[in-house]
């Protein structure tokens, strides 16, 4: 039941920030999409996924939005009456990209049936290194959480290049926006 | 600029506890949900929230630039650094069990906690350094 409303919750807040024509309402639609994301999260039992979604989607890709926002325009500029004009060019082109999205949308659901069922103990993804994960972790890492023992010790690996990309992001943004002096 | 009295409080009230948070959720990754990633990011919001109540002149007063890029590469060296003293220790690159810290168990504990700090470190860094760099206007 609540999953349901949670659902018809996200449909809704994805409509909203997609017609909103004001991108500050947008950004702010899109946090409350993530905060939805991250209760949904939590009753799918993966709270480490659930926090990162609230912290970082929630949290600081909208203030980090915001900021984008202060330094470019507010409206989205253009769109509104070129739109509008009645030519058939246009709609010739909006029926080819209605085609095209029924087309990938109907490819999606299509996919989605061979998915196994939630919960599903034979599941590919339960099959093969998840059931030493969970019995071994602890003995193998001493980390009592396995989520945490997977990223910092199986992948441990993985999780350096991420921290090196979130350094070569700040990186970037400071070669390209810091003020030089002089 | 004293129309803000309200947010200004607030956030000075709110801070501590956020930062406490993000050190709790840093150090509690090993036995529940949270961990270097999500505890950083919780840090760098709480420097955020000081600079969005008091403005960038004295958000840079508290944080200065020479700071957060120190920051930033700090948390990738510690954790690339604990991968080449596990070299040096005579074990493959990260494999934290060859440390030389009481039972490999421990080791291993001790060593993921590191990265963990590392990794909160440069994210936090980070965090700050982006919302500074992009709020800061030429003009």
């Amino acid at each position: 039941m609540i999953d349901l409303l949670l659902l018809i919750l996200l449909v809704a807040c994805a409509l909203a920030a997609v017609l909103m024509r004001d991108l500050l309402s947008a950004t702010i639609i899109l946090s409350a999409y993530s905060l939805i994301m991250a209760v949904a999260w939590t009753r799918l039992n993966a709270v480490d996924v659930a926090f990162t979604e609230a912290s970082v989607g929630a949290g600081i890709t909208t203030v980090l939005m915001l900021a984008a926002l202060s330094r470019t325009m507010r409206g989205e500029d253009g769109v509104g009456p070129v739109v509008r004009r009645v030519r058939w060019t246009l709609h010739a082109r909006s029926a080819v990209l209605f085609i095209v999205i029924a087309f990938t949308f109907g490819m999606l659901v299509y996919g989605t049936m061979d998915m196994p069922d939630f919960g599903d103990p034979d599941a590919p993804a339960h099959g093969r290194v998840a059931k030493r994960y969970i019995e071994k972790s602890y003995e193998e890492t001493g980390v009592e959480n396995f989520v945490t023992a997977v990223l910092a010790s199986y992948r441990g690996y993985d999780t350096l290049g991420e921290t090196t990309v979130i350094f070569t992001a700040a990186m970037g943004v400071i070669l390209l926006l810091r003020r030089r002096k002089g | 600029m004293s129309e803000h009295v309200v947010i200004r409080t607030v956030s000075k009230m709110l801070i501590p506890f956020i930062q406490l948070f993000a050190l709790y959720v840093i150090a509690h990754g090993e036995l529940g949900p949270g961990g270097g990633f999500q505890g950083g990011v919780i840090l760098g919001a709480s420097i955020i929230l000081y600079v969005i109540a008091f403005g960038l002149e004295e958000g840079r007063k508290r944080v200065s630039e020479t700071t957060s890029d120190v920051l930033n590469s700090v948390g990738v060296l510690i954790y690339a650094g604990i991968g080449l003293l596990c070299l040096l220790a005579g074990g493959a690159y990260l494999e934290y069990t060859s440390l030389p810290l009481g039972t490999k168990k421990l080791a291993s504990g001790l060593g993921i906690y590191g990265i963990e700090i590392g990794v909160a470190i440069t994210v936090a860094a980070v965090m700050i350094t982006i919302f500074f760099e992009t709020s800061s206007h030429d003009d």
